[in-house]
């Protein structure tokens, strides 16, 4: 039963951790927590960022998440010993 | 306005009058709009920043477009990166040091090859950067563009005229001692700089 609910965890947290890369973005670099938005002044022509609180998961996200995910399913595996009846 | 003459004053540097006298302009923005941008292109990782601390003036006279002084200072501490972890590393002892070398300068020395064209021009200027507490004379490109009268169209009740410069440059952060020779796989050794500020003259 605990088997079943790691492995069903894993695949869980490996399906959420993927898609909320993709739906984040999909970012190949490293995690954002701020996003540049670029702006322009109009009298002198200066384009300059500003900075957005965004959360950006990274590749980095993706490697922890997958590993997370695999190490549960990887749990689930481990032979137990049954306890035997008196 | 005969008696009023103008040029195009440059600088990092340069400043272009309308009056036949020298004219102080303040890099401290209230607007917020100054901003340096810095690209680390490695082989394995590429890293892109901007720092929007900056302050410093210069003053320059338009009967003398080379007799340039001044110093414009950059907040180590506001460069920004969008990684938070790689912002420590950055600001941290190991790399830039932000609370024993709180301030980038470059101050101005010369102004040469300066050409016109109308309130915009470009020159040489060759100055003195000091980063990490090591100064070295650099010779960088700039654009100038003299903006007269429209300090107040940037909001404000300040009459008074802009001073905008543009630079691209490339410096070796080996040359100022930033983790010289490491980790050159994924911060590359040379860093490239965009800078794009303007300076303020307010009339008295």
């Amino acid at each position: 039963m605990l088997r079943t609910f790691l492995r069903l965890i894993a695949a869980i947290c490996l399906a959420g951790v993927i898609g909320l890369w993709v739906t984040l973005g999909a970012e190949k670099g490293w995690t954002k927590t701020s996003v540049p938005i670029q702006k322009t002044d109009e009298i002198t022509g200066i384009e300059y960022p500003v900075f957005e609180n965004r959360f950006v998961p990274g590749l980095d996200f993706l490697v922890a998440g997958c590993a997370g995910s695999i190490f549960l399913a990887a749990v689930s595996f481990i032979p137990t010993t049954k306890r035997k009846k008196p | 306005m005969t008696t009023k003459l103008f040029a195009t004053a440059l600088l990092a540097t340069v400043a272009v009058s309308a009056q036949a006298e020298p004219l102080t302009f303040d890099f401290k923005d209230p607007k917020g709009v100054n901003n340096i941008v810095f690209k680390l292109d490695a082989p394995l990782e590429s890293i892109n920043g901007t720092a929007s601390g900056i302050s410093g003036s210069v003053t320059a006279d338009p009967s003398s477009p080379a007799d340039v002084k001044g110093k414009i200072i950059v907040a180590t501490e506001t460069l920004h990166v969008p990684n938070p972890v790689m912002k420590d590393h950055l600001h941290g002892p190991k790399w830039l040091d932000v609370k024993t070398h709180p301030e980038i300068t470059f101050e101005l020395k010369k102004v040469s090859d300066v050409q016109r064209d109308g309130n915009s021009g470009t020159a040489n200027v060759t100055g003195v950067f000091t980063l990490m507490g090591v100064s070295k004379e650099i010779t960088v490109p700039v654009k100038a563009t003299y903006l007269p009268g429209k300090l107040k169209a940037r909001g404000g009740d300040v009459d008074g005229d802009l001073l905008v410069i543009r630079s691209n440059f490339k410096i070796n952060r080996s040359d100022f001692k930033i983790q010289a020779g490491q980790n050159t796989d994924k911060v590359s050794e040379e860093i490239d700089i965009s800078l794009s500020i303007a300076g303020a003259a307010p009339k008295a």
